[in-house]
């Protein structure tokens, strides 16, 4: 058991330094660096080279991945591109803010969509099930920003409930995203929640109909019984997993809505930092959120296994 | 369900056209099939069917309500909606309809592979797969658009190769589970080359785990196409395009609703149609989708 656990933790390490090379060696291919945007049109020349020798960019690609990686590990990811202000206190709002939304994305995602889940498990193919699963299906297909901005047009346009951007800055506290918050929440909430629903359907579909079940329901237990303290514990473990990539998605991959409602996380910082070809900040960024994804996956993959009695043994006979 | 074991021992076209008729059987299916039919056609047929230039801008019409003429009104240019929504879903179809091929085929390829071949390749290969899995894919589309442009040249083969990389985790879980078979191990004790047992081992064995998952990897790929556009770093105006027409329309939205509502409906209608008929393929090749939800 425990030597799966480290296992799994060097795999982890692995991967992350294996990203963080890839991030580095990726942007070191794009053509132009920080020198070239930051002179933009007169970079040529005796300049050109003056101010890569400041910079220290005309030392070895290596040298400057052990010097941007060092500095990640301790959590200073150098100047941005127009060299005024640290990344990391330029990152650490965006990065609550981002947290902000996730959190409460999760905090209404995840115990509807077990419920919902449950739900059409057990009352598969009748008519609760198809409405919701259909309603799923469409929930996590159409666009997201479809879906904002019918969400936009219906209580901000119509209604005139909910104002449809925000317009508070990254580094205002919490309060200051309130009540407009609201509608981007929906947005996630509704997506993340169709794709764990389904994970949720299926796996208790599956267990509903495996032995152990079975045999409790001959033994006599009754129904509802059955269902929470045979099936349920069983059924939701996959569920862990599926909440993790949806973690990891909630922190990076929400770009879209973030423009969409003007709120200022990671996304829309993302996005200007890709159109002011503000590399630096790209780099640090897209290491957050794959160190982030690879952490969730790792925490969701050990406490399944902790979880999972079956598992361990499972894994140990293999060896 | 019984006719698709039927056909499992004829031939090849035969079991696609029986497999095509199961999804035609299901009411989701039957409801995909005809939504993605129904835009293929519009996009191969619209360029004759449009009742106005699509770049056609008219100073005097400018956000104008539904009417005769212009039956979903025209937009802050001065554009014709309608004939905007019929062809706007030409490039993303184009782009990823290549792509999804692409994607499928060097995954695909690579997944079998790895799979077969195991050990440490495998395992060293595995890692750069998750670390680029990591990584948030519209970031990297986005930078490599910011540097390389938006022509299909370059968004063809990066959404070929980006989506290509879930493929091969599938492709290659698909493989493990056949490999133990006694079939494989005859075929290497046949003496047969890896490239053969790839094609008449494994392939006919993981095609209906593949065939699903081009289903749904178009679909996502639909998604961040559109995305890119709606970001305006996707189609360059004044191509029209759905992703590019909602961001547009946007902003005229409470003096236009049906600016918005007419590339909403296509947008949405399209990946809908997508995702039921993938699912009814799944149900039919008896594959648990959900199962393999990647967000």
């Amino acid at each position: 058991m425990l030597t799966l656990l480290l296992r799994r933790l060097v795999l982890g390490a692995i991967t992350v330094v294996i990203v963080s090379l890839l991030i580095f060696a990726g942007v070191e291919a794009l053509p132009g660096d920080a020198c070239t945007a930051f002179l933009e049109r007169e970079a040529q020349g005796a300049l050109l080279e003056k101010c890569r020798v400041d910079l220290g960019l005309d030392r070895s690609a290596f040298t400057r991945y052990l010097e941007w990686a060092g500095g990640a590990v301790r959590g200073d990811f150098g100047m941005s591109a127009g060299g005024t202000e640290r990344i990391a206190t330029l990152v650490t709002d965006r990065l609550k803010n981002s947290a902000l939304l996730a959190a409460c994305a999760l905090a209404v995602g995840v115990p509807l969509a077990i419920l919902l889940g449950v739900i059409t498990g057990l009352w598969r193919d009748r008519p609760v099930d198809l409405i919701l699963s259909t309603s799923a299906i469409l929930a996590m297909t159409i666009p997201e920003f479809v879906s904002a901005t019918v969400l936009i047009l219906i209580f901000s346009v119509w209604l005139r409930w909910i104002p449809g951007i925000v317009v508070a800055p990254a580094d205002y506290p919490i309060s200051a995203f309130f009540p407009e918050i609201i509608l981007p929440i929906i947005v996630l909430s509704m997506v993340m929640t169709a794709h764990i629903l389904r994970m949720v359907r299926s796996s208790v579909i599956e267990v509903m109909a495996s032995d152990f079940v079975q045999m409790a329901t001959l033994k006599g237990v009754p129904y509802w019984q059955v269902v929470f303290r045979h099936a349920l514990p069983s059924a939701l473990l996959p569920a862990i997993n599926v909440v993790a990539l949806t973690v990891a998605w909630l922190l990076g991959g929400v770009v879209v809505i973030e423009v969409v409602f003007n709120y200022p996380g990671m996304g829309r910082m993302m996005i200007d930092a890709i159109s002011d070809r503000d590399l630096p900040v790209v780099q640090a960024i897209t290491l957050i959120v794959a160190v982030t994804y690879v952490g969730v996956n790792l925490t969701a993959d050990i406490l399944t296994m902790l979880l999972n009695p079956r598992l361990r043994t499972y894994h140990m006979r293999r060896r | 369900m019984s006719g698709v074991a039927q056909a499992r021992s004829s031939g090849r076209m035969q079991r696609l056209w029986c497999v095509l008729r199961d999804v035609a059987a299901r009411p989701s299916g039957a409801v995909g099939l005809s939504l993605v039919g129904f835009h293929i056609l519009l996009a191969a047929l619209g360029p004759w069917l449009v009742p106005y230039d699509t770049g056609a801008m008219s100073s005097g019409e400018m956000l104008e309500t539904p009417s005769m003429a212009h039956w979903m009104g025209t937009d802050h240019l001065g554009r014709d909606i309608a004939s905007r929504v019929m062809l706007g879903g030409r490039e993303a179809l184009i782009v990823t309809g290549l792509a999804t091929p692409l994607a499928m085929l060097w995954g695909g390829f690579t997944g079998l592979a790895l799979g077969l071949a195991g050990g440490r390749i495998d395992e060293a290969m595995m890692r750069i797969v998750d670390a680029f899995l990591s990584l948030p894919g519209i970031l990297i589309l986005l930078v490599l658009v910011m540097t390389f442009g938006t022509s299909n040249a370059v968004l063809v083969p990066t959404l070929g190769f980006l989506f290509g990389i879930p493929v091969i985790r599938v492709a290659r879980a698909a493989t493990h589970e056949v490999i133990a078979r006694d079939f494989v191990a005859a075929a290497r004790a046949r003496g047969h080359g890896a490239m053969t047992i790839i094609a008449v081992e494994l392939l006919p064995n993981v095609r209906d785990t593949l065939m699903v998952e081009g289903a749904m990897r178009w679909s996502w790929m639909l998604l961040a196409f559109s995305s890119l556009s709606f970001l305006g770093f996707g189609v360059a105006p004044p191509t029209p395009d759905w992703g590019l027409m909602i961001a547009d329309g946007r902003i005229y939205m409470s003096l236009a609703l049906w600016g918005v509502l007419g590339p909403v409906i296509a947008l949405s209608s399209l990946i809908v149609g997508i995702n039921l008929a993938a699912d009814a393929l799944a149900k039919s090749l008896g594959i648990d989708r959900a199962r393999k939800a990647v967000i």
